[in-house]
């Protein structure tokens, strides 16, 4: 197995950290992984994104031109992105900040309202853990008691008393994700 | 009475010390350097820290400093000599370090490097020798030239226009809080020389005590790059470059309340 | 097993030096390596195993840290990125004249001059080919995933140490900025004053005790005669090292019939190329310089008699082709060998990869 997600949103979004927990999940998981950011001053309110592999072999490239999955975050990104999710691969939604709803037929595509969602659970930062909720009720590659155990590694000690919100929300975008 | 008869320990008045290296020395006669030398040797051994002092030497006529005194030494680039010298320190705090620098090395091409390990207050023995002068490239200005003085860069003297002031760092290290200890000496009588031993030994004990930065500057001669006999060299420091650069004590935090 | 943790290359750098009992590391900051401090500051291994950190006033400050705390047989690292490793060209010099060992990384961006903190592998012919002055060699490591980040900073005080050579772990800032799995290294305490002794005694700034010469470490020799045998022990100890210390590895090479050639972040790159290519049938294995300087010439130039092409792939304007063309032509051997690449901070996509192989070697 070996799954390429990009992750990619606003600077602020937790685009970073998803994938940091997704990563951590995996080698929770036994699996190799790789995290690949953006980085430089384009991640201070700009544009940010993150490629994640998650594989039971060792990975090759962290540089990729086509993705298994593409979780988009806002219209930047989807302009970027849509066209290089594989065909048959997955794209993964917030319509939050997405003007121009994506149109390939060749690829399954997914929403998650997990702005509203995060407003509604009176907490605007488990947005990102909604939309990673969302992404694995799509592809289950790990385990969520590796996700928890993932969170308890990624997340300093004094953070810890958010995991049950966290997994709260991951649960919360399972729910409601919508297949377009 | 016959030669052997008065080479007898009773009749010694005086000897090289025992860390100078017996080699012929390559300064010129009436440099200062030599004198200096012979202080830095005998403080050492007169403190029993042979064994513990680490000694770096510049680029400039004392690059060959290691050739003179019996003590382990590392060669630094020209101006870095502050920090190699705080690579040592910093990962060896049982030694005893210092640099011997000349005005070229310390006060133009290794001014970062000086004022930053002096701020640091990094636990060395900085030994300033200040003659106005680059002596070993073949006399050419240095940042401590004085306004009108003669060199092969400056043939119609320095002047402020072209060449701007000189630079009295000494001055500027006295400043920094992390220097304890900050003086300006001479060695060219005999009570000059004892004034600059002493400030050197004093030196050397901060730093044993781990004071942090001692600071000495020698105000030299440099009688070839001047081009001037030994004697009028030293009559002509202390008429000019004693105005410029005052001796006697900039700082001593020992003394402080 | 060592510990578990999802780490950047960048921390990881820290983290290893500090496990395999560096005992001092001296730097400057400079994106996209600022983390490798950063993290040795959080990390405090002034409490834990004495290992000193300290932040220099410059790059040119920090590389004669390092000389002068390599001198007293310590072992001292820095880290930067291409135009802070500019800055400390002169120190590189003094430390391989001298004949010390220490560690230098190179978190590469793409240059010249202030260019960019993207990745970039464009200071190979700096680091391979002098960068200082006088004739003087690196042994440089090249890592291509973040566990080698790791692994390289002992290996590289090991190398570094065995010939008293400076030794550059030159990597940049895709594998400085990316997390992955590693294992770390347990904690390994520094060497003691007597292990020192024994080590390098014969020549470290140690202290001058009445049992020996005092110890001098200078690179200067105005005698020419003397001076030029300086320089022949220099070169024969280089040609040592490049008959014992020559590394690389070699992915789906035994059958291949065409071959590719890259180091670090764009061997990974050239990886998902391969494997793209050899499920269109194309038999194209993948060489990883993981020395670069000594550079395994000879494995290239054997494997040049076997193939009908070689691409190069670097994030360059094309430096080690250079050296592979060298391979080939030592090798009598006349087999096509093209190059591509980005530059300026771009990563090859692996897509671009493949085009460039296809257009170039299989002529489509």
């Amino acid at each position: 197995m070996t799954e390429e997600i990009i992750i990619a949103g606003f600077g602020g979004q937790g685009v970073l950290s998803m994938g940091k927990i997704l990563a951590y999940s995996g080698i929770m998981e036994d699996k190799e992984v790789t995290w690949f950011p953006s980085y430089g001053p384009e991640m201070r309110g700009g544009t940010a994104n993150v490629t994640v592999i998650l594989s039971d072999t060792r990975i090759s490239s962290p540089v990729l031109h086509e993705f298994d999955t593409a979780i988009i975050l806002n219209q930047q990104s989807m302009d970027k992105f849509e066209k290089a999710v594989k065909p048959g691969g997955v794209l993964l939604y917030d319509p939050n900040g997405v003007i121009h709803p994506p149109t390939r037929k060749d690829i399954r595509i997914y929403k998650v309202e997990g702005t509203r969602a995060a407003v509604e659970m009176g907490n605007p930062k488990v947005f990102n853990m909604i939309v990673l909720g969302g992404y694995l009720k799509v592809k289950p590659v790990i385990n969520l008691a590796n996700v928890e155990r993932g969170l308890q590694k990624s997340l300093p000690e004094r953070h810890h008393k958010l995991i049950p919100l966290n997994l709260e929300a991951i649960r919360k975008g399972g729910e409601i994700l919508e297949a377009n | 009475m016959e030669i052997q008869d008065i080479i007898k320990p009773e009749n010694l008045v005086y000897s090289k010390s025992k860390l100078q290296v017996d080699v012929i020395s390559h300064y010129c006669p009436g440099c200062s350097h030599g004198v200096v030398h012979k202080i830095v040797s005998e403080v050492i051994d007169e403190l029993g820290i042979q064994e513990k002092t680490i000694g770096v030497s510049p680029v400039g006529c004392a690059v060959f400093a290691y050739n003179l005194i019996d003590i382990d030494w590392q060669e630094a680039a020209h101006g870095r000599a502050p920090a190699v010298a705080t690579g040592i320190a910093r990962t060896n705090p049982d030694k005893i370090v210092f640099t011997y620098q000349g005005d070229g090395d310390l006060a133009s091409i290794g001014a970062a490097e000086i004022l930053h390990a002096c701020n640091r207050g990094e636990n060395l023995v900085v030994i300033f020798i200040n003659n106005g002068i680059y002596g070993m490239t073949g006399g050419q200005m240095a940042p401590t030239t004085l306004v009108g003085q003669v060199t092969s860069t400056t043939p119609m003297g320095r002047t402020v226009e072209l060449n701007g002031y000189p630079l009295k760092i000494t001055e500027l290290i006295a400043q920094l809080p992390g220097v304890h200890y900050c003086t300006r000496q001479s060695v060219h009588t005999a009570a000059t020389v004892r004034r600059c031993k002493n400030a050197i030994r004093k030196a050397f004990q901060n730093v044993m005590d781990k004071k942090g930065t001692s600071f000495v500057e020698v105000t030299s001669t440099c009688n070839s790059g001047w081009k001037m006999t030994p004697v009028q060299a030293n009559d002509w420091m202390v008429e000019h470059m004693f105005t410029e650069y005052p001796q006697g004590e900039l700082k001593d935090n020992d003394k402080k309340g | 097993m060592g510990e578990l943790r999802l780490m950047k290359g960048n921390e990881v750098l820290a983290e290893a030096a500090v496990r395999c009992g560096c005992d001092g590391y001296f730097g400057y900051p400079i994106t996209p390596q600022s983390e490798v401090m950063e993290t040795l500051m959080e990390l405090r291994p002034w409490e834990t195993t004495g290992m000193v950190v300290l932040q220099a006033e410059s790059e040119v400050a920090s590389i004669n840290m390092v000389y002068g705390a390599a001198a007293t047989g310590k072992r001292a690292m820095t880290s930067s990125s291409s135009p802070g490793v500019s800055l400390m060209q002169e120190g590189i010099s003094y430390i391989a004249g001298a004949e010390l060992p220490c560690l230098i990384v190179n978190v590469q961006r793409g240059g010249p001059g202030l260019g960019t903190i993207q990745p970039s592998q464009a200071d190979y012919f700096q680091t391979t080919k002098g960068g200082g002055h006088g004739d003087y060699r690196l042994i440089t490591l090249a890592p291509a995933s973040v566990q080698e980040m790791h692994d390289f900073v002992e290996l590289a005080f090991d190398l570094a140490f065995k010939y008293r050579n400076p030794a550059m772990i030159l990597t940049d800032g895709a594998l400085g900025q990316m997390m992955e799995k590693v294992e770390l290294a347990d904690q390994k305490p520094r060497w003691t004053r007597e292990e020192i002794l024994a080590r390098s005694g014969s020549w470290a700034t140690t202290g001058k005790t009445p049992d020996r010469q005092r110890n001098v470490v200078t690179s200067l020799e105005l005698d020419s005669e003397k001076m030029e045998q300086n320089n022949i022990r220099l070169q024969a100890k280089y040609q040592q090292i490049e008959e014992n210390e020559v590394r690389y590895e070699e992915i789906l090479c035994d059958d291949a019939e065409y071959l590719m050639v890259a180091f670090g972040t764009s061997s990974r790159v050239c990886q998902k190329a391969l494997e793209v290519l050899r499920e269109q049938g194309v038999k194209v294995g993948l060489l990883r310089p993981i020395t670069l300087w000594p550079f395994p010439s000879k494995v290239i130039g054997e494997m040049a008699r076997k193939v009908k092409g070689i691409l190069v792939v670097e994030m360059s304007a094309g430096q080690m082709v250079e050296d592979v063309k060298l391979a080939v032509f030592d090798a009598c051997c006349c087999v096509p060998v093209a190059y591509t690449g980005r530059m300026g901070g771009i990563l090859p996509s692996p897509g671009e990869v493949v085009e460039a192989f296809e257009q170039k070697l299989l002529k489509r």
